[in-house]
């Protein structure tokens, strides 16, 4: 009887712990949103946001992260009713969709690189490139984390360990989509709408 | 299905701040209908995919989340009020101005 209870306690526990980590993670990217509000502005004789920004792949962007986030929440329910075969599938779409993501932005960033507007034109430009690109890492290393745990779960099966891993990656997931909505709203549309 | 209502309520969200945007909108009240949408969405999938507030007490969960925001306001908040009053003070001036104006402020204690 109380290995259930235990183990839905040390679940509890874990994703408290890494819910910690998510809000300190929150006042890193608070304090980029910061300098980016600040230097928003400071273009040097640059380009401004909306003379760059390409709003239609940006919001391609933003429905393939969202989709990517829905994909990985199928994964969590399938997980839970043990559904191995189901959650594999929604895992491999969170991560084609991730990459898909990042693809883009790899593209975006080149592309500005390529054309001059590299982050060391501007001030403005610079606290673009650090904002964005910190959350283009994160996304990274959420693949790298998506495809361990598919290497983990080939050899050891559904442990109860995995399944806690596995929650906190979806936890990690749904936040870097929840930070994508204020850069889609504060850097994108607000720099074409000012 | 929680998830699927969640995901639809932030396409449409996401299509109504997108299309205000480039139907070529400008000024303040664009401004803030779009912050608006976009804590409406934070909110969206803070319920219906981090599924805040269903944890039993204590729920430290939303605790240090609100914790986090605090600090994320001030942070945001003041840094933008402290570079525009910066701004503002020494926006008239020229480099040198502004270098003779730093060095006797030093020389007073600020």
């Amino acid at each position: 009887m109380s290995t259930v209870v235990e183990e839905k306690a040390l679940l509890n526990r874990t994703s408290i712990g890494f819910w910690l980590y998510l809000m300190t993670d929150c006042i890193l990217f608070a304090s980029l949103f910061a300098t980016y509000a600040v230097l928003r502005n400071a273009t040097a004789g640059g380009p401004s946001g909306n003379e760059i920004f390409e709003m239609p792949l940006v919001l391609a962007e933003t429905i393939i992260l969202l989709t990517s986030s829905f994909t990985c929440g199928i994964a969590l329910i399938a997980m839970k009713s043990r559904n191995v075969r189901m959650m594999i599938i929604a895992m491999a779409a969170t991560f084609v969709l991730g990459a898909a993501f990042l693809a883009i932005e790899i593209g975006e960033f080149a592309k500005l690189i390529s054309e001059g507007h590299g982050p060391q034109q501007s001030a403005f430009l610079s606290a673009f490139f650090t904002l964005v690109g910190t959350h283009g890492l994160h996304i990274f290393i959420g693949l790298l984390w998506l495809v361990t745990m598919v290497v983990v779960l080939a050899r050891t099966g559904l442990t109860n360990k995995w399944i806690r891993q596995m929650t906190l990656f979806g936890l990690f997931w749904h936040f870097l989509d929840l930070v994508w909505i204020f850069i889609f709203t504060i850097v994108y549309l607000m720099g074409v709408a000012k | 299905m929680r998830y699927f209502t969640g995901f639809v309520l932030c396409l449409l969200l996401t299509a109504a701040a997108y299309v205000l945007v480039v139907g070529g909108s400008t000024g303040p009240i664009v401004l803030v209908t779009l912050g608006v949408l976009a804590l409406v969405q934070m909110l969206v999938q803070l319920v219906f995919f981090l599924h805040l507030g269903e944890e039993a007490s204590p729920r430290y969960k939303i605790v240090t989340f609100a914790l986090m925001a605090g600090v994320l306001f001030i942070i945001v908040a003041g840094s933008l009020w402290i570079m525009a009053n910066l701004d503002y003070n020494m926006m008239h001036m020229t480099p040198e101005e502004k270098d003779n104006y730093m060095i006797t402020n030093f020389d007073k204690g600020f």
